[in-house]
Order: C-alpha cells, then structure tokens, then sequence
C-alpha cells in the first residue's frame, strides 16, 4: 500500500511537472558541476599543477571558486544550467607555465542540466605573449572563415533545394545533423536499431556517414516531397510540413543520441598549430581544406556538367525547362541528395569543430538562412559569398560584443539587408514580388 | 494504470494554463495568418516582449504592475511595427524568416550574460506577480473543482482571468472580421493586388494586422508570466511558435473560435500521451531499455511534428476550417 502511494505522489508530482513546465524551458534539474584537470603534456606525461585557482560567474549573480589538487582535478558545483563564464588566475600558476593560448584565460561555457561540464586550460609555456588586437583579429578572421565554409556547405544545399522547387525547408538543419550523428555513431560502433560494433575510425565513418546522408536526403524526396509537389501543395504548406518534420526528426534525434554534447573519440583535445598570428587544431585546417575542394567541386559541376546545367535551367524557369526535354523531377531528385550530402558533410565538420549534439543543426539554420537570404535567395552562389561574410562577420564582431550575443549582431544584419537590399548581394530584384 | 488520474490531468489540461497560453498566441497568428495570409513565424517573440515588459518593470526596476502591462503592451506594438516595416512590403517568406530571426533576437538579448542585471540571463526573472495576486477574489482554498479535478485559488484567479481575456479576444476577433475593415483583410489574403487596384492601402492594413495580432498575442505571454509567477528566456523558443501554429491549423485557420478548440484539443493529447506513456512505463508495459520515463517528453514532440505535417498534408483546414480560405500558395 506503501508504495503503490509513492507510486501515485510520484506519477502525480512528474505529471504536473510537465503539465507545468512546457518543456522547452530548463527542466528542474541538479547536479550541475564545472571541472577540470590543470596539467601540462611533457612528451607523453602529464604533469599536475596543485594549487591554482580557477573561478566562475554565472547567472543569478552566482560566483564560486576551486583551486586545483594534487592531481590537478578542480571541481566547482554550481546552482543551475546556464552559460558561466570560467576564468584561471594566472597569477596562481606555477613560474615559467603559462596559458598556451592567453585568448583562453577566461572561457564562456554551457552548462546543461545535471551536466558535469570539462573545461581545460591548455597550459604551457606562452607560445604568444602578446596578443594585439590584430593577432586577435586575424585569429578571429580564420576562425569565422572556417565557419563560414561550414554554413557555405549547408546554404548550398539549402539554396538548390529552393531553387528548383522554391521550398523552404526547414527540416535542413536536420540533414547537417544528421550527418554528424551518423558520423559519431559510425566512429563509436553504437548504431541505433542495430547491434553494436567496434566501431570505424574517422574517414571511413565519415565517408559511410555521407552516403547515409545521400539516402537520407533521396528518401526524404521520394517519400515524401516529390508525392506532394504531385499533389500540388502550395509553398507555404510545403513550409509547414517542413517545419514539422524539422521537429520530428530533432526529437527523434534526442532521442536516440540524447541531450549531451559529444566529440568524435579520435578528436578530443588536439594541439594548436601556428601559421603566422592564427592558431587552430590540425584537423580545423583540413578540415577547411575538404569544405573548399567541395565547394569548388559543387561549382564546377553547376558551370560544366550536363546535371548542373539543367539544375540551373531548372531553378531558372521550370516549366521552359521541362518544355527543352529536361526531366525536372530527375534534376530535383539529384538536387536533394547532392543537398543532403552538402549539408551532411556541414555537420561532419561542425562537429569537429564544436562537437555533436542532437540540435547543432537547428541552431545554426537561422544563420544559414541569413546566409542564404543575403547572397540573394535561390542563388547558389550568392549563398556560398552570404555564407562567409555572415561567417567572418559572427567571428570577427567578438572583438566589440560579448561572444553570446555574436548571433544576434547576423541576425540583426539579415533584417537590415532586407531594409536595403531585399533581393541579396546577387538576387535579381524580380524574385523579390 | 491509474485512469482516473489519466483523465483528471486530461481534463485539468483542456482548461489549464498551457491551453489558455496558446489559445491566446493562436489567436493572434490566426489574424496574421488566418484572415491576412501573413507569415508570422515571430510569435513568440511577441509573448517574450509582453511577458518580459511586465517582469522587468516590476522585478527589476520595482514599479507598479500596471505600468508592466502598460509597457508590455507597447513593447508589442513597437516589436509589430518594426517588423513590418521592413518586410510586410515584400514576398510571405521573408516575412516568415525575419520575424523568426526577431524572435530568436529577443531571446538571445534577454537570456544574455551581459543583460543579466535587466532581464536575469538563463534564469529569467522571478518575483513580479504580487500586484497581480493581491486582486484575486477567490478566498485560500486547496482545491476548487469535483474529487481530485480541481485547482487552487491562485490558479483559479489566473485561469478565470485568462479565459475572460479569450472570450474577450474572440469577440473582438469576431467582431473586427464581421467589420469592412475584416474583408479588406481577407481580401489581402486572396489577392493583394486586386486589393491595391480598389486603391486600398495594402500595406497599412497589413501593418494593422500585425500589431492587431501581437498584441493578442502578447496576451498569452502576460497570462504565462502571470500564471507561472517566473519566466525564463528558452520558454520562448522558436518551437512554442511553431506549437502555436499546430494549434491554429489544427483547429482550422480563419475561424474565430478555433484557436480555442485547437489548444483544448492539443493540451489534452499532450496530455494524454505523456500520462498514458508514464503510467505504462511505470506499470511495466513499456520496456524502460525502450523508452524512459525522462524520454516520454521527447515522445510528445515527435508527435507533435508529426501531427502538423500530417494535418498540413491531408487536412489544412484543420476541424472547423474552410479550404479555400487557407492561404497556401506564396505571393
């Protein structure tokens, strides 16, 4: 009897729970900590530095503060999820050991419900003493340009996709999540629905993940959007389909992956690499490196080869196309898995560079479409230029405002582009209506 | 299984607050996009700018709470009119696009660090509907209702409040679209230049519209804030939007009560799914290696993403709603 009314005050309490809260908002949750280990790499051994402070700030006025132990372990616990902001006092360090990177003294991090967030301060000795608002600046250009690539990827996609069939899909961000997860769950050996594995390295994973994503993007056409443009569905419901799809397919991806930000386990922690001012890991370089050989790649299919010229033909004025013996739903049908490669190979990056989890797509699609809407809607290259400068632009601005609101500096630029120049750098002023 | 908690949390759903919320939101987007055929994909923000006007002015500044209604409101208005300058003049997608990225704005400033001081960052803002509560004239009682079905007096005051502020929408709704001024909307929505031709001024109509529509719609964030007694910025995601938009087409776009009858029926799905899930679980019908009881919210998404596109595809017009009156097709 006991327990059958523990049972029911439990049912009860979590019912109201989410009857109360609607669920988007920050579930009560606790547990919530900050920690990290402060050591140095000397040729494969870790040296422990005890006794260095390292503090955090953090929403409600919340201050709190740790010095590290004998095995460098620091530990603060900290009253909800939120954004801190992390910082190590330097002058508690050790003498002749420094930051490696002084830009990371104090660092801004999430923190999730009943996450214990790792922060490290990569420490050593100084590779860069002084750090100018120039170093600073180009240290930012590179990073906002690798970005940039990044979105470049994913708006292609997205700008073919209404180009040729002018939807505006907002399950997108869904297809560069997907790439990422697929590549994670390929690189770990844990697939949903099957039995487990041991697991790929990288490449492979990734390479397996792309195709996945070219089955995903030609499954979402087939099963999908090619039976409705059948049936006629105009522009603005083939958006809200799309919307709820988006939130589908984002539930379903929380589902099976959870709500954890994650890394690809042959990239956790790679050293900085100096070219000039700029420092970045190895795999960021290549990693710009694969996103413009594609780009290029993608252009030069769209200028010289017989698919791309009639993807074009096709985004220009469909019904002339299909008159000229064009096969419009065939071009649409390689412009969705060529889309939903792009964008899968977005988040495959993007998750090198920021780590998965289950919404990274949703949360850059309003960037995406800044993009998008600034090189000109249903321009493919307007989306590839709109990408970088939207990208450079969230970097570079981190310099005058607080990296937290970098987003809101892009989107406040997407509606002044519309004040001015509604049809993008490279629209054509008739798509506007 | 414990139906009659099933259907108590059922039946407590359909007049509750989340319902009045919404009801309040699709109101609003059911004049932007029922009767004007604009795109506002931005709602929540227009809930956010109410509800933190209130909360800011009192928590924050310790003014009085009608001045936060006050200021809530014309913060509503200002948000429509900014909005629509821009892009009320050009196609329905990039109205649905900026207004997205005006709502993700607001909850990005207002969730910020460096605002903290004004609107409390992550936790939002807390302490502000004393003024509010000082009015109510329901007597402290634990339960008001039959048996177990029933809520306090506090949630009495602020459910009586807000449905009186439904029926007050609607009417003004019914009333506004009965009106030349509805038609000329509803005009819009078919065809905007046969309109302009008539030499109306589409674009101040349009611009009416949206500021008619925010306003309702900051209604709801008020009864939220209200409701809730604490706001937090991530409330106010693009999903609650999009929420709004299932309950509007679910009860059928360009009618005056179905905002109502869609948010009553879409609580009370949530409802059921997320009890009959937990109590399965709980009774051991579902395997928790398939689905835990933290997953069962997950679940309700996905249902919720699914209903709208397989109410998009195979019924636009929701229950009530009339397919030709649907504006569908991108000018």
């Amino acid at each position: 009897m006991r327990t059958r009314v523990a049972l029911l005050m439990a049912t009860m309490l979590s019912a109201l729970v989410v009857l109360m809260g609607i669920g988007i908002g920050p579930a009560a949750a606790s547990g919530e900590s900050i920690f990290g280990f402060l050591f140095q790499d000397k040729g494969g051994k870790r040296v422990a530095y005890a006794g260095v402070d390292v503090t955090a700030k953090g929403p409600g006025g919340f201050t709190g503060k740790a010095t590290s132990d004998k095995a460098g372990k620091w530990s603060i616990d900290v009253p909800t999820s939120g954004t801190y902001t992390v910082a190590i006092v330097e002058k508690t360090l050790p003498k002749g050991i420094n930051l490696t990177d002084a830009t990371k003294k104090s660092l801004t991090v999430p923190v999730l419900d009943g996450q214990d967030k790792p922060v490290l301060f990569p420490l050593g000795k100084s590779t860069r003493k002084i750090e100018g608002k120039w170093t600073q600046a180009a240290q930012l250009i590179a990073e906002g340009f690798r970005f940039g690539l990044i979105l470049g990827l994913a708006a292609l996609g997205l700008s073919l996709i209404y180009g040729t069939t002018g939807l505006t899909n907002f399950a997108h961000s869904e297809l560069v999540t997907f790439g990422a997860l697929s590549t994670y769950w390929l690189s770990v050996g844990v697939l949903p629905f099957l039995p487990d594995f041991g697991g790929l390295s990288f490449f492979p994973a990734a390479a397996l993940a792309l195709v996945a994503c070219a089955g995903f993007g030609w499954a979402n056409d087939a099963i999908l959007w090619r039976p409705l443009r059948q049936r006629g569905t105009g522009l603005i419901a083939a958006m809200v389909v799309s919307i709820g799809l988006s939130i589908f397919l984002r539930y379903l991806f929380l589902y099976k992956f959870g709500g954890s930000t994650r890394a690809y386990p042959a990239y956790q922690g790679q050293k900085g690499i100096n070219i000039g001012p700029i420092n970045l890991a190895a795999r960021d370089y290549w990693s710009m490196l694969v996103a413009i050989v594609v780009i290029l790649g993608a252009i030069v299919a769209l200028q010289r080869t017989r698919i791309g010229k009639a993807t074009r033909a096709v985004a220009d004025n469909p019904a002339l196309a299909a008159a000229s013996g064009i096969d419009v739903d065939r071009v649409i049908r390689v412009v969705w898995v060529a889309g939903a490669v792009l964008a899968g190979l977005a988040g495959v990056l993007l998750g090198l560079a920021q780590g998965v989890n289950f919404q990274m797509g949703f949360q850059i699609l309003l960037l995406i479409f800044a993009a998008v809407t600034l090189g000109g809607l249903g321009t493919a290259y307007g989306a590839l230029l709109g990408s970088i400068v939207v990208g450079m632009f969230i970097s570079v601005t981190t310099l005058w405002i607080p990296v937290e609101l970098k987003n809101v500096g892009a989107l406040g630029i997407l509606i002044v582009i519309l004040l001015v120049r509604p049809q993008g750098i490279l629209g054509r002023a008739q798509r506007v209506g | 299984m414990d139906w009659t908690r099933i259907i108590v949390n059922a039946l407590e759903a359909s007049v509750g607050l989340q319902a009045v919320v919404y009801a309040l939101a699709a109101i609003g987007l059911n004049v932007h996009f029922g009767y004007t055929g604009l795109l506002n994909f931005g709602q929540a923000g227009f809930l956010a700018v109410a509800a933190y006007g209130l909360a800011v002015t009192v928590a924050t500044f310790g003014l009085s709470f009608w001045l936060g209604i006050f200021l809530g409101l014309v913060g509503a208005v200002i948000l429509a009119l900014l909005l629509g300058i821009p892009t009320l003049r050009l196609r329905a997608d990039y109205l649905a696009i900026v207004t997205i990225a005006a709502a993700e704005i607001i909850r990005l400033t207002v969730r910020s660090v460096t605002f903290e001081g004004t609107f409390g960052g992550s936790d939002g803002r807390q302490a502000f509907a004393s003024g509010f509560y000082s009015l109510n004239p329901y007597p402290v009682r634990e339960n008001y209702g039959i048996g177990q079905f029933g809520f306090n007096e506090r949630q009495m005051w602020v459910l009586t409040v807000g449905w009186l502020l439904v029926a007050l929408s609607c009417t003004i709704v019914y009333l506004l679209m009965r009106s030349p001024w509805g038609r000329v909307l509803k005009a819009i929505r078919e065809d905007e230049d046969a309109v302009r031709s008539l030499g109306k001024n589409v674009y101040a109509y349009k611009m009416q519209s949206l500021v008619i529509g925010g306003v309702l719609g900051s209604l709801g964030g008020f009864i939220y804030a209200l409701g809730q007694a604490s706001i937090q910025p991530d409330i106010f995601g693009t999903d609650t939007t999009f929420f709004a938009y299932t309950v509007l087409i679910l009860g059928g776009a360009a009618r005056v009560g179905a905002p109502v009858v869609g948010a009553i029926i879409f609580w009370v799905l949530l409802s059921l799914t997320d009890n009959i899930l937990a109590e399965a679980i709980q009774a051991g019908y579902i395997s928790r290696s398939v689905l835990d009881t933290s997953q069962v919210g997950q679940v309700r998404f996905m249902l919720v993403g699914l209903l709208l596109m397989l109410l998009m595809i195979f019924r636009p017009q929701g229950i009530f709603g009339d397919r030709r009156e649907i504006a569908l097709d991108a000018r």
